[in-house]
């Protein structure tokens, strides 16, 4: 008997929810196998790490804090994706967002409030946006690919902030550690409760809704499907692709920027190096993981904020933080290797030779 | 009585929503020409991947010399030595001919021999008079060299029974008499031969015998004495077809397009179209008759903004649409059927009702000024569908995945309903079967008497004559000749095309 997999005519409903749940556990198996190859008990740690990222108030805020920014980079990712453009660059506009909303409580520390976040949250934005601009005109008008540029601004970004933190912006009471001095109180975003959860969750949330419409029910939205799937279609039912590419990297570049801005103000209070620990390159797997489906990049952002989390908390047990690495790789294999199930269906032949599906 | 080397007996093959085979006998004889005639979508791409192991048959039996076979790929199809040329080829791009003639094969060792494979497919080519340049890089090729290519690869690989789909229907007429000298040579040989084609020539000039299908099903099989157009058709379509249309009185409209001493570039950068002239009147199909490649493509994107004209001008209505941009074309009610159906016309991911949109998503009726209105937009393409009898499964079925004829008929359907005022279409007949053809030259028709200026090119002469009313002969990127078509001759058309007859035809070719 020989089992066989045969293309579906569309990728299943069921199927799309479930494999990457059961791909998921299958990747938590396999790292549990290593786990207890070094002598731990995989499942202990496991709940250790579930407990300590859900099973309290400080875990989940610590959880959501480290799921907002990959939620919102996740968003713009995805937003570039569905246009196959392949903007790798998240992390740098992200530092181009968070340096740009610096620059407004250093350099005027007395806005009132309601000018202050506005003024940054703008500023920030812009600079993503610009930030992902250059590799998007270099593509309009050389065709240069923008995978190798918007990777290369990354560290182009961050060695910018290095700069101005370890040089022009480094807060002279600061005992000389590379830090900017403390924002202003009007220059923080407001947070939930004693929690650190910040107003970025509602910015990502609001995105959600607005990219849901965007893609289900928009003009712009089905150009960008357009254009993503066949450019010639496109230019022939007289769509501006040139026009559209700027302004979905702008737009995505934009919205990682926002990121980097709700993080200085909302978490850390003041630039200093190192402000990411990686979130626009996990946000890449993120909206891969998740289909681009803003809905499902919430809930992966969630999953890998529990990661984190959970990662810091088994530290204590003595396992190496490598780990929470180990776990996302093995997800992302899996649920790579699952798609297969999702867009392909097992058939069994029977002894007949006529052959059975299995739905 | 020769035995045969194939039989397939009882074949089915279902796919979601369609049986596109429904228990279908046919042998295949070595040394025949077999033809394989139906509508489209009647299953005949499907039956032939099934014989060639691309796709896994739901019931029936293969035999090959007798023996019951069972293929998981075209691997072991090859291995057998059946060969299939798909419609759409499948070779890759960057690689060389050589490389991807070595690469579908399972016999040789792991190391590849270079100058041994290079020989040998030398050798080939030249027995069956097939040139062609094993070193070249494939995206170098014409679509008449990747043809032979495929070709090649499949005598190189040792095939038997080869299978050709729709083969000509990408040709140019001198390469496609090369071609059935090739079959003609093989079939001498003891190879068998099946080929799909929608034109009934070249049914008579070749074929020795014919599987007629219909809706998954076999509706005759003739051989070559007992061949009959009246019969064969009633197979294929189950009536009578028209061969001659109504062409209704000669229009004295107003000139709706009026292309003066036009010059452009061809991808290549070289001149496709020269100094061309032409003007179309209200309600008057205006046929271009030509060898493809001869400016065609670079006219008819110059007149729908796909392309920039380098001088000369382009005027609409007597307004200067000179170098417009392809969205104010379409605004103006200019509708295009370009001659790549899939990945121009259509988008082959999206589905039936997202291709239904794309030259409508702007229009009030469909959309306000963000948002997209998603019942109008259902209830439209519904009755589309409907209308033009496009056979789908669902309307969110990938349009990737219908037959060639329905491709067609959708994109009609949509460029129709625009309701336009200059219609170009290319090859509008391509592909289609002889009651698609029907069906779509009367629409063209219907369009002609609603108007509409028809800008009509086409590489079939038969199909100018039947519909155009003036005829310009294109080439070298030049208009050569241009008659009303009561005065329009065959051979003089045929001399034009080929290049003969004009002063200076010669002489052109060099600057090309
Ligand atoms: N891969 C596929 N998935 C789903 N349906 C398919 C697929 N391939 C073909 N079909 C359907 O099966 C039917 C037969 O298609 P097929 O391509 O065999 O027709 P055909 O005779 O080759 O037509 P044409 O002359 O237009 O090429 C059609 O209704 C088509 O839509
Ligand atoms: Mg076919």
């Amino acid at each position: 008997m020989r089992i066989r997999f045969e293309k579906r005519l569309a990728p299943s409903p069921l199927m799309t929810v479930a494999v990457p749940v059961v791909s998921v556990i299958l990747a938590l198996l396999f790292c549990a196998a290593f786990l207890a190859l070094t002598g731990r008990h995989p499942f202990e740690l496991y709940f250790a790490m579930l407990e300590g990222a859900l099973g309290s108030a400080y875990g989940l805020s610590e959880t959501t804090v480290k799921a907002i920014p990959l939620m919102l980079c996740g968003l713009g990712i995805s937003l570039a994706f569905r246009m196959q453009l392949w903007n790798i660059g998240a992390e740098g506009q992200f530092y181009l967002g968070a340096f740009a909303a610096t620059w407004v409580p250093l350099t005027f520390p007395d806005l009132p409030v309601f000018i202050m976040l506005p003024m940054m949250l703008l500023l920030g934005m812009a600079a993503g946006a610009l930030w992902a601009l250059g590799p998007a005109y270099l593509k309009v008008k050389w065709r240069v690919n923008e995978i190798i540029t918007t990777l290369m601004l990354n560290y182009v970004g961050i060695l910018l902030v290095n700069y101005f933190v370890y040089g022009p912006w480094r807060d002279p009471k600061g005992f000389n550690f590379p830090l900017t001095a403390e924002f202003p109180p009007a220059a923080l975003l407001p947070t939930f409760g004693g929690s650190r959860i910040h107003v970025g969750l509602l910015l990502a949330l609001a995105l959600v809704v607005l990219f849901i419409v965007i893609f289900r029910n928009s003009r712009w939205g089905y150009e960008i499907k357009v254009i993503g799937s066949s450019e010639r279609a496109a230019r022939y039912a007289g769509m501006d692709i040139k026009r559209n590419m700027l302004l979905v990297m702008a737009l995505s570049g934009a919205v990682c920027g926002l990121a980097g801005m709700t993080e200085v103000s909302g978490i850390a209070g003041r630039l200093q190096p190192g402000l990411s620990p990686g979130y626009g390159y996990t946000a890449i797997i993120v909206a891969w993981l998740a289909r681009l489906n803003p809905v499902a990049i919430v809930l992966v952002a969630g999953m890998f904020g529990v990661l984190q989390v959970g990662g810091y908390i088994v530290q204590t047990f003595g396992v190496p933080a490598s780990m929470v690495a180990m776990i996302q790789g093995a997800v992302l294999f899996f649920v790579i290797g699952g798609e297969m199930f999702a867009n392909y269906r097992v058939v069994f032949p029977n002894s007949k030779g006529a052959e059975k599906a299995d739905e | 009585m020769l035995k045969p080397i194939i039989t397939m007996r009882g074949m089915y093959k279902r796919f979601p929503g369609v049986l596109a085979n429904d228990n279908i006998d046919m042998d295949i004889y070595p040394g025949e020409i077999h033809a394989l005639l139906g509508e489209n979508g009647s299953g005949k791409s499907t039956l032939m991947c099934v014989l060639s192991g691309l796709y896994k048959p739901d019931g029936g039996t293969i035999c090959v010399e007798g023996e019951e076979k069972r293929f998981r790929s075209p691997r072991d199809a090859i291995a057998c030595g059946i060969g299939m040329v798909h419609q759409h080829f499948k070779l890759v791009e960057p690689f060389s001919v050589a490389e991807n003639i070595a690469m579908s094969g399972q016999h040789g060792s792991f190391m590849l021999s270079t100058e041994k494979m290079t020989a040998d497919i030398a050798e080939l080519g030249d027995k069956y008079g097939l040139a062609i340049k094993p070193e070249a890089s494939v995206w170098q090729l014409s679509v008449g060299e990747k043809q032979r290519v495929e070709i090649v690869r499949m005598l190189y690989h040792g095939s038997r029974v080869l299978i050709l789909d729709e083969p000509t229907a990408v040709l140019t007429p001198q390469e496609a008499a090369e071609m059935f000298k090739t079959l003609r040579k093989m079939a001498a040989d003891g190879c068998a031969i099946v080929f799909i084609t929608h034109k009934l020539n070249e049914v008579y000039e070749l074929a020795d015998r014919v599987t007629v299908l219909r809706g998954g099903r076999v509706t005759g099989v003739l051989g070559r004495n007992e061949l009959d157009t009246k019969k064969l058709v009633w197979m294929m379509v189950g009536r009578d077809v028209v061969s001659q249309y109504e062409r209704g009185v000669m229009p004295e409209g107003r000139p709706v397009l009026e292309v003066q001493k036009a010059v452009a570039f061809n991808d290549m950068g070289m001149y496709g179209l020269k100094d061309l002239s032409l003007t179309i009147n209200e309600g008057e199909i205006f046929g271009i008759a030509g060898v493809a490649g001869n400016g065609q493509r670079e006219l008819a994107e110059v007149i729908t903004g796909l392309r920039r004209v380098a001088d000369g001008t382009i005027r609409l209505y007597d307004e200067d649409v000179t170098n417009s941009r392809p969205a104010d074309m379409i605004a103006r009610g200019v509708s295009y059927v370009p001659e790549d159906r899939l990945g121009v016309g259509l988008v082959p991911e999206l589905s039936v009702l997202e291709n239904l949109l794309l030259k409508s998503y702007q229009q009030p009726e469909f959309s306000g000024r963000w948002l997209l209105d998603s019942k109008a937009i259902k209830e439209r393409a519904a009755k589309l569908v409907k209308e033009y009898k496009v056979k789908v499964s669902s309307l969110d079925q990938p349009v990737k995945m219908l037959s060639g004829g329905h491709l067609q008929r959708l994109l009609l359907a949509r460029e129709i309903a625009e309701k336009p005022k200059l219609m170009v279409v290319v090859y509008p007949a391509r592909g289609l079967d002889v009651g698609a053809t029907e069906a779509v030259h009367r629409l063209l028709l219907d369009l002609k008497a609603e108007k509409t200026a028809v800008l009509l090119i086409s590489e079939d002469l038969d199909e100018i004559m039947k519909l155009a009313d003036r005829v310009g002969v294109l080439y070298n990127g030049r208009l050569v000749g241009e008659f009303p078509v009561e005065e329009a001759d065959i051979e003089r058309i045929g001399l034009l095309m080929a290049g003969s007859g004009t002063e200076g035809g010669e002489a052109d070719a060099y600057q090309i």
